[in-house]
């Protein structure tokens, strides 16, 4: 028998989805928009953006009624609450995809400091994340979740590299080279975080399917619990 | 512990209404018992203070113990077990008395040639405890069903505590009540906790999960999930207790 609050929880579904489609395109473009030094995909990022907070304050208010009007209990209660902290998270990431083009459309016209090699590479991983995470919400995958717990450090090595990098062969080396640099050491902190976000949204996910807590608990996910 | 079932079961004639339940209540806890309609719920309630022997053609298995002795012990008194365990029913009963002699009624019939100045004392604290005094202390004498509905069920309450029980069982004790008086009564339970333990049947899910500190979930005479009210009802581990909850259960 389905229940009315059936029909509103997908829509809620529904909703979180979209929102995961936007910040993931947003993520998309902006990544595009820097390897291409496209300036109008990124003000194109730019322009999205008000949609997407739109959206988020649509998801959170559905969120607040549903809890306001059915007092949702056990999993209900789990996909609700989840489903407002992810869509902050989504909302989040999509602002770091509007802070990569805003540093695309500065370093768009300036000579390249170097080849650009490992935040691609650091990119395509932010972007894998982004997309296993909300697959693992949709479908409620603790593997697949875990999959994003387990990739963060792979993010944070690459964003090492690249800092590194920077800073020894570069800023050091030739202190004319700073403000370039730092456009692409901001772009790699961007790109990590994106990946932490995710990391938070994959917490989320096994608590709502097994509501297990795992966030400040990284044992837990080392013990394969 | 304070309450313990082991292996009850209870028949009504040839209906099993308790199976295997095994419990474990702590004491200065709320613990709630939730349910559908017909799962044992209430039956459950009543063996603590044996209301059930009133109905013929009962028969239970099992222990219970309450501070460690069985009371399901044909030797068990029946008056003290009801003294040391007292009930509150859905619809609030005053007797047709004044609020004074509602309150006094248990202490005169446990406590003979008790003293006047006593029962004065009774009646103050026992109306201290439940709230009512300030609002009734010039009313002793009215007739106690000229009482609200909140009021009467507070006086109820009163009337148990006045014979200074330990467990207090309360069987749907705000069905009657709206939603201001219901939460005057669950700030009460609160309070009361602090001396007593207590046990409350409720249909009110949303009841049990704000007052209770304990829940137990019964299905057709099983006592199916036991545990911390917040995993309960956040991270029930069985599937029907799951279901019920959300309402998916039926």
């Amino acid at each position: 028998m389905e229940r009315h609050v059936d029909q509103e929880l997908k829509e809620l579904n529904k909703d979180i989805l979209k929102m995961g489609a936007l910040a993931e395109e947003a993520i998309y473009k902006s990544v595009e928009a820097l390897k291409n030094r496209d300036k109008n995909m990124a003000k194109s990022v730019i322009d999205n953006d008000a949609n997407i907070d739109k959206l988020e304050l649509v998801v959170d208010e559905r969120c607040i009624d549903l809890i306001a009007r059915y007092q949702p209990m056990a999993k209900d209660l789990r996909f609700i609450t989840t489903g407002m902290k992810i869509n902050a998270e989504l909302e989040r990431i999509a602002d770091i995809a509007v802070d990569i083009a805003q540093r695309t459309l500065e370093i768009a016209d300036k000579p390249l400091l170097k080849p650009l090699i490992d935040i691609p590479r650091l990119a395509a991983v932010a972007q894998n994340m982004v997309k296993m995470s909300i697959d693992s919400f949709v479908k409620g995958d603790i593997a697949l979740a875990k999959k994003v717990l387990l990739s963060d450090s792979e993010a944070d090595q690459l964003r090492n590299i690249i800092q590194k990098e920077l800073i020894e062969d570069y800023m050091v080396k030739d202190g004319t080279t700073a403000p370039r640099a730092v456009q692409l050491l901001l772009i790699a902190r961007f790109l990590e975080r994106i990946c932490d976000h995710t990391t938070n949204i994959a917490e989320d996910v096994i608590y709502m399917v097994q509501a297990e807590v795992i966030r400040h608990h990284p044992e837990k996910l080392k013990n394969g619990k | 512990m304070k309450i313990t079932t082991k292996n009850l079961n209870l028949w009504y004639g040839t209906f099993h209404a308790l199976k295997n339940v095994n419990s474990n209540i702590e004491p200065n806890r709320i613990t709630a018992i939730i349910g559908p309609s017909g799962c044992g719920k209430s039956t459950l309630l009543r063996v603590f203070n044996r209301m059930n022997d009133l109905i013929e053609g009962v028969r239970t298995g099992g222990e219970v113990l309450i501070d460690d002795r069985n009371i399901l012990d044909p030797a068990t008194d029946l008056v003290a077990l009801r003294k040391k365990v007292g009930m509150v029913f859905q619809r609030p009963n005053p007797f047709p008395l004044s609020v004074y002699e509602n309150i006094v009624f248990g202490e005169k019939i446990h406590a003979d040639g008790i003293t006047r100045d006593r029962l004065d004392e009774i009646v103050e604290r026992s109306l201290r405890d439940v709230l009512l005094w300030d609002e009734l202390k010039d009313r002793l004498n009215e007739p106690a069903l000229r009482l609200s509905l909140e009021q009467k069920q507070r006086l109820c309450i009163a009337r148990l505590i006045a014979v200074k029980p330990d467990v207090l069982l309360m069987d749907e004790p705000c069905s009657t009540l709206d939603p201001q008086a219901t939460a005057r009564v669950e700030e009460l339970m609160r309070e009361l906790k602090n001396k007593y333990t207590i046990i409350i049947v409720t249909h009110n899910m949303q009841q049990a999960a704000r007052v209770s500190d304990d829940t137990g979930f019964m299905l057709l005479g099983e006592l199916i999930e036991f545990g911390k009210t917040e995993n309960i009802f956040t991270a029930p581990y069985d599937k029907r207790t799951e279901d019920y909850i959300t309402g998916r259960y039926g």
